[in-house]
Parts: C-alpha cells; structure tokens; sequence
C-alpha cells in the first residue's frame, strides 16, 4: 500500500473579485481581500485528490504538509475532512516569505523526516505566486523523478503511470517510485468533504514542526533561504475604455455590434 | 575561477524547424547581449538537430551548441536534464533563458535546483539593470492581479518566458555564426521518468494559437451545447473555438482549448469573448489579442475592463443575431 505525501499551501481565495486585489506597497505584500477567508490552493487541493484516488483503490495513507505561519486550522484541515489521514504543519514566523527555493527546502526536509513515501503530490503551481517550481525542487532535492501537470495517476508495484498534459494532447509516462507528480486541473474536480469527514477532521489535531525539527536552521528557510529577490510588486495599470454597444433588445445589439466591427474593419 | 558570461537560449524545434519561442528567445536575448556587450549563444538538443543551427544564427544567435542523440528524439527530463547540467557548466552562461512551454516549465525549474540557482518563471519582460547589471525579471503573478519584479544574484540568472511576450527579429541568412557539437554521454539507466507514448488530440480547422479570429466561451454558455453556436460563427469568421477554464474543467470542450494561465496564450486580431466573466488567470491567455470583444450579462464582468466593443446582454439572445449579421455583411 503507498505511502502518500500531499503539500498544500493556504493561499488568498483566487476567486476574490479583481476588484478586491489590494497591494501595500510599503511592504510589496498583498493586502488580504477582508471577509474573504483564505483557502487551499486549488491545484493543491486535485493534488490531494489524485492520492485520494489512488488510496480509494489500493488503500495506503495520506499524509499532507503545509509551510507557513498563523496557517488557520480550518483551512488547512480541509484535505483531512475530504479523506486524508494525517497533517503536519511547519508552522514558524522563520518560515514566513519563502520563495520557490526555501518552501522546497523546507518541504523536502520534512519529507525526509516522514522517512517512508512513494508518491509526492504537488499542485502544478500555487494560486499566488504562480511559480510552479516547488515540486521540481522538492524531487531534486531528495534525488527522486519527477512528473510534471499530470491529469491521471495510476499506481502500480513500484511504479507510477502518469498522464501528462501537453498542448495538444498528452503524454503517457511511467515513472520508478517514490517520485513526485505535479497535478494540473485537467484531472477533474476535488471531491467535497463528507460530513463524517468533517466530524473526524475535527478531532484530529496537526502535527507542528518547527525548523529544529526537521533539522534546519531559520538561516535555510523562509525569506533568510531564497534565492530570488523580489523587488516591487504592483498592479498593472487598466485603461479600460470599453465602447459599449447599445440597442432597443439585445437581439438588436447583436446585429449592431457586427455593423460596427465591420466599420472598424475587424471582420 | 571563470566568469559568468554571454546570454544562453535554451532552443526548442517544432516539426523539424525552429521553434516560434525560440525565434522570440532569440530576439530577446540578442537585446540583453548587446546591452551588455556580450554574446548570444544557443543551444539546440534532439537527435538530429545541426540542420536548425543555421536558422538560429539567423535569428540572433553569434554561436550554437549542438548536441544530437538517439536518446534525446523526445523530451525526457532526466535526459535533458542531464544535457543542460553538462551545458551550464561548460558554457557558464551569466544568463540563462527557456520559454514557458510544455517543455521549459517541467526543465527550468529542475535545472535551477540542481545548479543551485534562482529561477523566475514565465516572464513578460526582461532588462539589464543600469547600475548593478543584474537581470530584472518582470511576472505576472497572483493569477495576472499583479506583477512583480524579481532579481537573482546567483549565476546564471534564469528565466523562462511567456509565449508571444518577446518579439523575434527579422530572420537574416547572411548573419554569421559558430556551430559547436557538444558531447554528451547519456547514462540510460538515469532515465527513471519514460514517455511510453504520446497521444495527439488532432484538431479540426484552424489551430487555435495560429488564428487570426478567436471565439471563446464562458461558464456564461452554460453547456456542451452552446459551443456549436460558437462554432459556427468561428467557422463564418474562418476562426477557432476557445474556452475559459470552466468549460474545460466540466467537459463540455475538450481540454485542448482552454485559454489561460494555464492553458494556451493566443493573440489574434479579433477575440470574441462570450459569457466569459473575465478572471485574471484566463485574462493572462488572451491579453494580447488586439481587439477583444465582450457579450456578457454582467454589466461590472472584468472582461469589459480588457475589451473594446462590448455587449451587455444574454448571449443567447445577442450571438445569433450578431451571427445573422456577419453572414449577411459576409455574403455581401
């Protein structure tokens, strides 16, 4: 039975509306949308999916990680209450502001220190900083393949067979284990919790590490550990000077729209 | 110890030529060399690849690498991986470029981790800093909400780059550069990650990232149904059909057609967007149309804040006559 390992990171809801979309930029930092409560970055939660899918099949364990600080346990209880079995946060203000590089880091060290995994699921990328580079990190770290935007992932003794999205169509890959897949949205939607899940997910408390307890020092992770330098963060400026076409029906509109792209010589 | 120097392109073909992100690489990374009064060097990996190296002379580079395997006729990351790790350190390019491809975003971020490197991911512009010399590395990021500027202070500074971002110089064959084979031994047994098979979803009509007319559809269509009514205006306006993620993740379009972040960038002249709300990330794969139009009931739908002409109605009642319309200002 597999081995599991799932991380998930708590992100600002990508779902907001735009108009939400706040940046301080005393500190190049997002200013958290108010009354819009945070959630688990939507690749991640059809990471935690596909190793659901495989623990419906062949049974195993779920163990899911998630890196950063003041994490509300709401949130990041989610993947416990859709059917996974253990969580472990590294929770510390060290591990505030990672990059790619130091959230890999991280992760891998606690992977290391879990000790037993054949598969790694990842999102293909977060919904904040849309990077994409934690899971490839993470397999180069603990010297292990990985395969990258998969929508299908089926386990087999000792290996995976993994479908991997390219842009007109997809690869069929098979990868010796433990590996790491990065799971892209083309796998289909995550199942939502169960009540009984729900319930269950309640009793069970996180497991807290802390950089001591995974054998790395504050100096490795978080803002201290990367390896990029983020100078300025900003929104883009829209001019937004839309000329609305306006009729006596909407029926209307239509044909009018079509007169004035053709005035405007687009079609 | 050495230094780090010149501008290094990873190449890529696409049916036996170079590929359009390479040209657009290329056009980038001759900007970057000049300004630093370095050189551009490409390198080109598959198994029969030396045929192409001309082609990238053409469009910008001073040298090519070449390296060429039986092993290396498919993409493999371990392979490639394997390739890039030798390249890097016998080349120690101060800058390192790859596109954001299918290709680039399973490498680059493989690649910099084991060189111990930064890396900033799809990028939209690219400069040298006046005064530390350093690579700003412009992304959008938070789903295109928001861009950052990033630097690395690690050699090679590593960036892989937006499809379409970069405008490729005009190829000129009398340009002249050197053609470098590159010996790489490739262990098989290192190859852990095989691709057993690739499977093609062929496309009908128009590919979608060529057309010069784009009709795409929104959560707002509502079903598998409503597409064949895009279908017939994109057939009318010799177009292609796309769609925003929603369509996709509830199967009504086959995944092959999402426009987005995450899915493919177009830039045709005329993109139609119907019932399509307009959220950042499906925003970041059809900004650089020239014109957008927006159909969409919603009078405050972010769409309108990307579009030109725009339509605040049902689709079902506004696509059909706007339809009607266009066969008729076609016909005559």
């Amino acid at each position: 039975m597999p081995n599991m390992v799932v991380c998930c990171k708590q992100v600002i809801d990508p779902e907001a509306p735009p108009a939400s979309f706040k940046i301080d930029p005393a500190t190049n930092k997002v200013v958290p949308p108010p009354g819009v409560p945070p959630v688990i970055s939507p690749f991640d939660e059809q990471a935690v999916e596909a190793a659901l899918r495989i623990k419906d099949k062949h049974g195993g364990k779920i163990t899911v990680i998630s890196l950063g600080n003041n994490l509300l346990r709401d949130v990041v209880k989610k993947p416990l209450s859709m059917g996974a079995d253990e969580l472990i946060l590294l929770e510390d203000p060290a591990f505030e502001d990672s990059d790619s590089w130091s959230t890999a880091y991280a992760l891998a060290m606690a992977i290391k220190k879990i000790g037993q995994y054949d598969l790694i699921f990842c999102g293909r990328q977060a919904a904040d900083w849309d990077a994409g580079q934690v899971g490839c990190g993470i397999a180069e770290i603990l010297g292990i393949p990985c395969v990258t935007i998969a929508k299908s992932v089926e386990f087999m003794d000792g290996k995976a067979k993994v479908e991997r999205v390219i842009p007109d169509g997809y690869q069929v890959i098979e990868v010796a284990l433990p590996a790491v897949i990065t799971v892209s949205n083309e796998l289909g939607e995550a199942r939502y919790a169960t009540l009984k899940g729900i319930m269950a997910a309640a009793k069970k408390q996180p497991i807290v590490w802390k950089p001591a307890d995974i054998g790395v020092s504050p100096s490795e992770v978080g803002t201290a550990g990367r390896r990029t330098k983020l100078v300025k963060l900003f929104q883009p400026v829209k001019e937004g000077k839309c000329e609305f076409v306006e009729a006596d029906s909407p029926a209307e509109a239509g044909a009018k729209l079509a007169l004035r792209l053709r005035e405007a010589k687009l079609i | 110890m050495a230094e780090y120097k010149n501008v290094l392109v990873f190449g890529e073909t696409a049916d036996g030529k170079l590929a359009t992100i390479t040209a657009e690489l290329l056009g980038c990374g001759r900007r970057l060399a000049d300004e630093l009064k370095e050189n551009l060097i490409c390198i080109l990996i598959g198994e029969k690849v030396a045929d192409i190296a001309n082609s990238a002379i053409a469009s910008g580079a001073d040298k090519v690498y070449v390296v060429e395997d039986p092993l290396l006729k498919e993409y493999q990351t371990d392979a490639y991986l394997m390739v890039m790790e030798k390249a890097v350190k016998e080349i120690m390019p101060r800058i390192l470029l790859l596109g954001q491809t299918s290709i680039g975003r399973d490498l680059a971020p493989r690649l910099a981790f084991r060189l111990a490197t930064g890396l900033s991911m799809d990028c939209v512009e690219l400069s040298i800093d006046p005064t530390t010399k350093l690579l700003q590395q412009i992304r959008p990021v938070y789903g295109g909400n928001a861009r950052a500027i990033f630097t690395t202070e690690s050699f090679p500074q590593m960036a892989t780059v937006r499809q379409k971002a970069m405008t490729p110089l005009e190829p000129d064959p009398s340009r002249k550069g050197e053609v470098v084979p590159l010996k790489v031994e490739i262990d098989p047994a290192k190859i852990r990650a095989k691709v057993l098979q690739t499977v093609k979803e062929e496309v009908v009509g128009i590919k979608l990232e060529d057309a010069q007319t784009v009709v795409a559809g929104g959560r707002g269509i509502g079903g598998p149904e409503g597409f064949k009514q895009l279908e017939e205006l994109a057939k009318l306006l010799k177009g292609a059909v796309g769609a925003s993620r929603p369509p996709c993740d509830n199967k009504w379009v086959p995944d092959t057609i999402q426009i987005g972040l995450t899915g493919k960038i177009v830039t045709p002249e005329l993109y139609i967007a119907v019932g399509i709300s307009g959220a950042s990330q499906h925003i970041a794969g059809c900004s650089g149309a020239k014109n957008i139009v927006a159909i969409n009931k919603d009078p405050e739908a972010n769409i309108f804040k990307e579009a030109r002409f725009g339509v605040v109605g049902d689709w079902k009642q506004v696509l059909p006559a706007f339809t009607e319309k266009v066969k008729e200002l076609l016909a005559g």
